[in-house]
């Protein structure tokens, strides 16, 4: 055996384009993204801490004034501002503070409360169990079939490479209902729920999580639903209702984001044996190819806390988000450099592509066409070591 | 009745707030109104060496004082890091309202030397609460000798003002070494002390004038060693140690109090020299000789094993305390050696020395 490529060939894949990259160029490329990194990370400072302290003094006001607006439910126009000024709070909350400091993009200030080790946020998961489904398995696995279990969350058929069952019938009702719920998707996410029913979890072994989750959500679900509720008296009810609708707006936006991370057409899934014993380039490389940008104007990537550019963000998961905007060209450029794909849209496409997806995959695969006609092979291992 | 009210109040405020303390809310409107967290505002700077500079503040609601002798942790942003450094405060104990600081600006001091030339009134400082066993006893002592050096003036200054504002009237003699007559802050102060109570007795040695006065047995005779004498002693290594020699010789050490001056930073060390020192996981209570690799990977070796994910420097599940030493990011070649920094062991290798709670 001469050159050990990996085949990426499958069945249904009707491919047009196929792309070829050498154990050395993929390690290259891992250089290349180290140097960008290290000028960023070199460079970190007080405006980072500035613009950090600015997101979260916009969130405050934002919650701040859409607590108050609850108070005047007799005058809807101002109340429904109320619920959308919380719902934005919630946004911006959990996209572009909770989720960024959780990743330790903020560890170097050293600050309290917001850091890698303190923080939670606004949210019924628990801070602590999200870094371990997030930060660790998603982001060390991101699209590996079998451990990433960020693809369809455990509920979801949302790769042609998962079997199909009639139950994936159900795919787009399942993707409505997770949604709408999303918040509470997330924080179930941890259990594992589809390995419990299969009996390949044991009930013993969440004891733990379940009473993390008990203890976070109960606080969540008292401060929207009782005591904010009760502190505007006689509006009880709009409170609580608008609350509940803040929360809403905040699950579809957050799930409408992340879900564009990485199912729109284009990216890739991977096996595990793939990815066995990978060298940081070629992690960077499936970072890359499992991972979809959203172009859009400064106020949206803020709004989304930058995850529309989730290709930088899975390169560099604890860089601060805020780099993210000048990483991205650098990025495009190394991609360009090696004939790679930088998977990016507006947020109709990327989130047609991804509901499209969701549709199509309901259906056995023999049913559909696969539309990923980009293919890329890498090597994985050295030629000369293989040659020898 | 009114405490179970407050405590209600308490409650809902917090559960208003969650999962954010109450503190995050207001420190956006002003940074001392606090709800739990302790904080000073610098109200007076003075900068009465060329070395040094004094802080007055005046903290929030929660400050309780200090005791005379003990240290607070102050806390200071720069270009965005937070930086945590102690210090003793020079004021009497009595005085709960305010609280003085003397930094000493040593070369490498970082933080000493931004305070020294960037601290201003109205800038707002962290604060712990005062701790430290280094101070008078409740019974005071028939004769109090406060012996310092350089910087380690401030708690034992405290001491004496303490000692003066309770009116205090057994003998008290204040020995301190600096480098020159204008190295020493507060000298008026001491000088009038000494003219105004005749039980006040202070005595100046300098080391870096013509006639360089070390310290020397002379300095301390017929008063360590006097009927009753208690001594408290703080400063630099060598002093520390010169005095407490001169103590054992003298059958006395069990009436010298002491408290070790400590320099802002560990010395951060090259990481091109060849690989020195030895790890101590000090929760296990192992120690093994530095090979170079990362901390997660040697203690490993060492046989412990330590939580990890990714051991790629992305998920931070292995993010452990330095209490003391220098360790270099592998990722990013930086060099850190700030004691109680937590690090992520992964992606961390020691130079030198390190220890790691581990
Ligand atoms: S193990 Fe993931 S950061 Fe160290």
């Amino acid at each position: 055996m001469a050159i050990n490529i990996t085949d990426y060939f499958r069945p249904e894949t009707a491919t047009t384009k196929e792309i070829n990259l050498s154990y050395e160029q993929v390690e290259q490329l891992g250089n290349d993204l180290d140097e960008l990194r290290a000028r960023i990370v070199a460079d970190l400072g007080e405006s980072d801490r500035e613009y950090l302290y600015t997101i979260i003094r916009a969130q405050r006001k934002l919650e701040f004034a859409g607590r108050a607006m609850m108070y005047v439910p007799f005058i809807p126009p101002i109340w429904l501002a109320g619920v959308a000024s919380l719902g934005v709070a919630k946004i911006l909350d959990n996209m572009e503070i909770g989720h960024n400091v959780m990743h330790g993009q903020f560890d170097w200030m050293r600050e309290d409360t917001y850091n890698s080790r303190e923080f939670d946020w606004d949210t019924v998961c628990p801070g602590e169990q999200w870094k371990h489904s997030h930060n660790y398995m998603h982001h060390t696995y991101t699209n590996i079939l079998g451990e990433d279990r960020d693809i369809g969350y455990g509920i979801l058929r949302m790769a042609r490479d998962q079997k199909w069952n009639p139950y994936f019938l159900g795919n787009l009702g399942y993707a409505t209902a997770l949604m709408l719920l999303f918040e509470w998707g997330v924080m179930l996410h941890d259990l594992e729920a589809e390995n419990l029913i299969q009996g390949k979890r044991k009930w013993s072994d969440i004891k733990g999580l379940v009473k993390g989750m008990w203890r976070k959500a109960s606080k969540q679900v008292a401060k929207d639903y009782i005591i904010w509720p009760a502190l505007t008296g006689p509006f009880f009810v709009t409170t609580l209702i608008g609350n509940a609708g803040a929360n809403l707006i905040r699950n579809v936006w957050t799930y409408s984001i992340i879900f564009c991370g990485h199912f729109p057409s284009g990216t890739q899934t991977f096996t595990a044996e793939e990815c066995q014993d990978e060298t940081k380039g070629q992690w960077y490389v499936r970072q890359m190819l499992g991972s979809a940008n959203i172009y859009g104007s400064d106020l949206f990537h803020i709004m989304s806390g930058n995850l529309s550019h989730q290709i930088e963000h899975h390169l560099f998961p604890d860089v601060p988000a805020n780099r993210y905007p000048e990483m991205a060209p650098e990025v495009e450029a190394i991609c360009e450099k090696y004939g790679l794909p930088y998977n990016t849209g507006s947020l109709r496409q990327q989130l047609g592509s991804t509901w499209k997806k969701i549709a199509k995959l309901s259906l056995p695969n023999w049913m559909t066409r696969d539309d990923n006609d980009i293919v890329v092979n890498i090597e994985r291992t050295p030629a000369v070591e293989n040659a020898a | 009745m009114a405490h179970t009210l407050a405590r209600l109040v308490e409650s809902i405020v917090e559960a208003t707030a969650t999962p954010y303390p109450v503190d995050r809310y207001l420190e956006l409107i002003d940074p001392m109104i606090t709800w739990r967290d302790t904080r000073a505002k610098i109200t007076e700077v003075r900068r009465q060496t060329d070395r040094s500079v004094t802080l007055v503040l005046k903290p929030t609601r929660q400050w309780k004082g200090h005791g005379a002798g003990q240290y607070v942790e102050v806390s200071v942003v720069v270009d965005g890091v937070r930086h945590r450094r102690f210090f003793s405060p020079a004021g009497a104990a009595q005085n709960t309202d305010a609280l003085e600081l003397t930094v000493t600006a040593h070369s490498g001091g970082f933080v000493s030397r931004y305070l020294r030339e960037n601290a201003r009134p109205g800038m707002v400082l962290g604060l712990s609460a005062a701790s430290g066993e280094f101070s008078l006893p409740a019974q005071r002592p028939a004769r109090t000798v406060l012996v310092s050096g350089g910087s380690g003036i401030t708690p034992v200054l405290s001491m004496l003002r303490t000692l003066v504002a309770e009116g205090h009237r057994s003998p008290i003699t204040f020995v301190h070494y600096a480098r020159t007559p204008e190295d020493v802050p507060y000298r008026a102060e001491l000088d009038a002390l000494d003219r105004t109570f005749d039980h006040i007795d202070v005595q100046f040695h300098y080391t870096r004038t013509e006639n360089a006065e070390h310290f020397a047995p002379a300095h301390l005779d017929g008063l360590a060693d006097a009927d009753g004498a208690q001594v408290f002693l703080c400063g630099p290594g060598t002093l520390m140690s010169a005095v407490k020699e001169y103590a054992d010789e003298r059958g006395l050490s069990d009436r010298v109090f002491s408290e070790a001056f400590t320099i802002d930073t560990s010395p951060v060390l090259d990481p091109n020299e060849p690989i020195t020192g030895d790890i101590t996981y000090t929760k296990s209570d192992v120690t093994t000789p530095n090979d170079g690799r990362t901390l997660l990977e040697q203690a490993e070796a060492a046989g412990l094993d330590p939580e990890y994910g990714c051991r790629m420097g992305i998920c931070f599940s292995c993010t452990k305390v330095r209490t003391s030493g220098c360790t270099r990011n592998i990722l990013t070649g930086e060099l850190d050696s700030e004691p109680g920094q937590h690090i992520q062991i992964c992606v961390s290798a020691p130079v030198g020395d390190v220890e790691i709670e581990v």
